[in-house]
């Protein structure tokens, strides 16, 4: 296949960054799109220039490194994929292909493709955890019921990879999707509710500070999570945090 | 914020005050429409119910309630507009959005409703209330505004009507997003009834644009 590449290259925090046009030939269908990439950048090296910076680790859909914005979609245009799941086949031989960086206020880019998520592990770090003392008498994991359809909504928001494609799409870079997933995983377990009020406060407390913003119930997140999470947790994350909000008395 | 107070400087909170205000201007928009179908009747009846709506002191007292709605609601979303652009100061140069248009317009579609709004109340509430206005005779034969044929006079200018039309679409739009928005915004989230509260938005949406279109056209047409 032929490709033409338009990636974003930006060399650090203080540059402009602009767009610049790669032409790609011999690609084959069956790579990766980080394949491809990795491609280009031998390429680039070959030629002595600088290769394009993106991040990545698993390449396996699980850890939410990979990021990139692919022809005006975060992880590309399939669904329910990340971009080290995405393959060339998904393109047509010829096709223009723009790459850019997620885009958030609360996302600094870092270099080219690379930007900044340590925002999520500030509002993972106020709350995003259930405090349990985990040395020695681990007790039985029957003797806490939990019921079917909670487990399985809980298991369904854990899901979440903390990719950030949810931030890059929506139009408020609202962080809402990701926090709920975690404050909804938490909140519908035993172990997680004893400190629920006090997560769904600090978290999304945090959420704004960080410069995320608001929800507008447009539902582009939900369709962009390579994780099918879904808006059913920002309703969950909005009641549990009027509730607590009614009911802290700090 | 970690306490109550501080609840509504948060953008959770701020989303609250918005569904609240929203679907109470709603409801308002619901009397507004039955209350108008007395320009259907006749011109003396019309009057009175004008007359009625603007002495009535449980009404005055909801004009303000209603005023505090529309401001706080204004208020709350230029608040969350600017917000929400500061979060996402770059633009994509290529971006595909799966989302409908006017969800990711409501600020657009609000400051057009919020013209027409100035419009409406320079023309009729002000009109009414501080403008010079033909007298009428009412059922007993007393003097009454005649607040009718303001209105048919008003409506006879083509630009005038198509303002209306213009302005009743867009509101329309706010509205389909808007409606059931709210109950997502206030947790209201359930997979059996949210499908009929997404539909009743619709219809809602529809019911009112239509429902207010049908004036200026009426009366535009009936002219002709
Ligand atoms: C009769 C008039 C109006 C009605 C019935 C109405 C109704 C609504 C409703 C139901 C919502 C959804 C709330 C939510 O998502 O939780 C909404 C949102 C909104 N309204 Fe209005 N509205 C009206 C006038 C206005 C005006 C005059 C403005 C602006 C100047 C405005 C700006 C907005 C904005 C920006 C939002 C979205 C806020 C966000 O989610 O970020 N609206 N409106
Ligand atoms: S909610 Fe989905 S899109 Fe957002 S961070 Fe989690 S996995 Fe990624
Ligand atoms: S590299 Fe780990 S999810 Fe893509």
């Amino acid at each position: 296949m032929n490709i033409t590449l338009k990636v974003w290259r930006q060399n650090g925090a203080d540059d402009k960054g602009r767009i610049v046009e790669y032409k790609m030939s011999d690609i084959s269908p069956d790579m990766s799109f980080l394949e491809m990439m990795d491609v280009l950048n031998e390429e680039l090296i070959t030629k002595g220039d600088d290769p394009v910076a993106f991040d990545h680790d698993c390449r396996e859909g699980i850890c939410g490194m990979c990021s990139m914005y692919i022809n005006g979609e975060p992880h590309g245009p399939e669904d329910l994929i990340t971009t080290c799941q995405l393959h060339m086949r998904s393109f047509k031989d010829g096709d223009t292909i723009y790459v850019e960086p997620f885009r958030a206020a609360a996302f600094p880019v870092i270099k080219d493709l690379v930007v900044d998520r340590t925002a999520f592990d500030a509002i993972i770090q106020v709350g995003g955890y259930v405090s349990v003392n985990t040395s020695g008498n681990t007790q039985d994991a029957n003797s806490l019921p939990v019921p079917k359809a909670d487990a399985d909504k809980a298991f369904d928001a854990a899901t979440c990879i903390g990719c950030g494609a949810c931030v890059a799409t929506c139009k408020n870079s609202s962080a809402m999707l990701f926090t709920a997933a975690k404050i909804s995983h938490l909140a519908l377990l035993p172990q997680g509710k004893v400190e629920a009020q006090e997560r769904a406060l600090n978290m999304v407390e945090k959420m704004d500070e960080l410069g995320f913003g608001n929800c507008t119930n447009t539902g582009d997140c939900e369709v962009q999570c390579p994780k099918g999470i879904s808006l059913e947790n920002i309703a969950l994350m909005n009641r549990e945090f009027l509730g607590a909000s009614l009911k802290s008395e700090k | 914020m970690s306490n109550s107070a501080g609840l509504f400087s948060s953008s959770l909170g701020r989303k609250y005050l918005m569904a609240l205000t929203g679907l109470f201007l709603c409801s308002f928009l619901v009397i507004h429409l039955i209350g108008n179908v007395a320009l259907f009747t006749d011109p003396v009846q019309f009057n009175e119910y004008t007359r009625f709506m603007s002495s009535n002191p449980l009404i005055r007292i909801m004009e303000i309630v209603l005023v505090v709605g529309f401001l706080t609601h204004i208020i709350d979303a230029i608040l969350l507009t600017k917000a929400n652009k500061a979060a996402q100061p770059v633009k994509y140069a290529m971006d595909k959005k799966k989302s409908t248009w006017y969800s990711r317009n409501m600020g657009l579609t609000g400051t057009i409703i919020l013209v027409f709004l100035i419009i409406h109340l320079q023309s009729f509430w002000y009109g009414y209330k501080f403008g010079v206005i033909e007298m009428a005779e009412d059922s007993s034969g007393a003097a009454i505004k005649d607040m009718y044929t303001m209105v048919l006079a008003a409506f006879s200018q083509w630009w005038y009507a198509a303002i209306y039309v213009v302005g009743m679409i867009l509101l329309g739009t706010h509205l389909s997003h808007g409606f059931q928005s709210a109950f997502q915004s206030m947790g209201l989230r359930h997979k059996k009834y949210t499908p009929t509260i997404q539909k009743v938005g619709t219809a809602f949406a529809l019911a009112m644009t239509l429902g207010f279109i049908s004036f200026p056209i009426y009366f535009y047409i009936i002219q002709l």
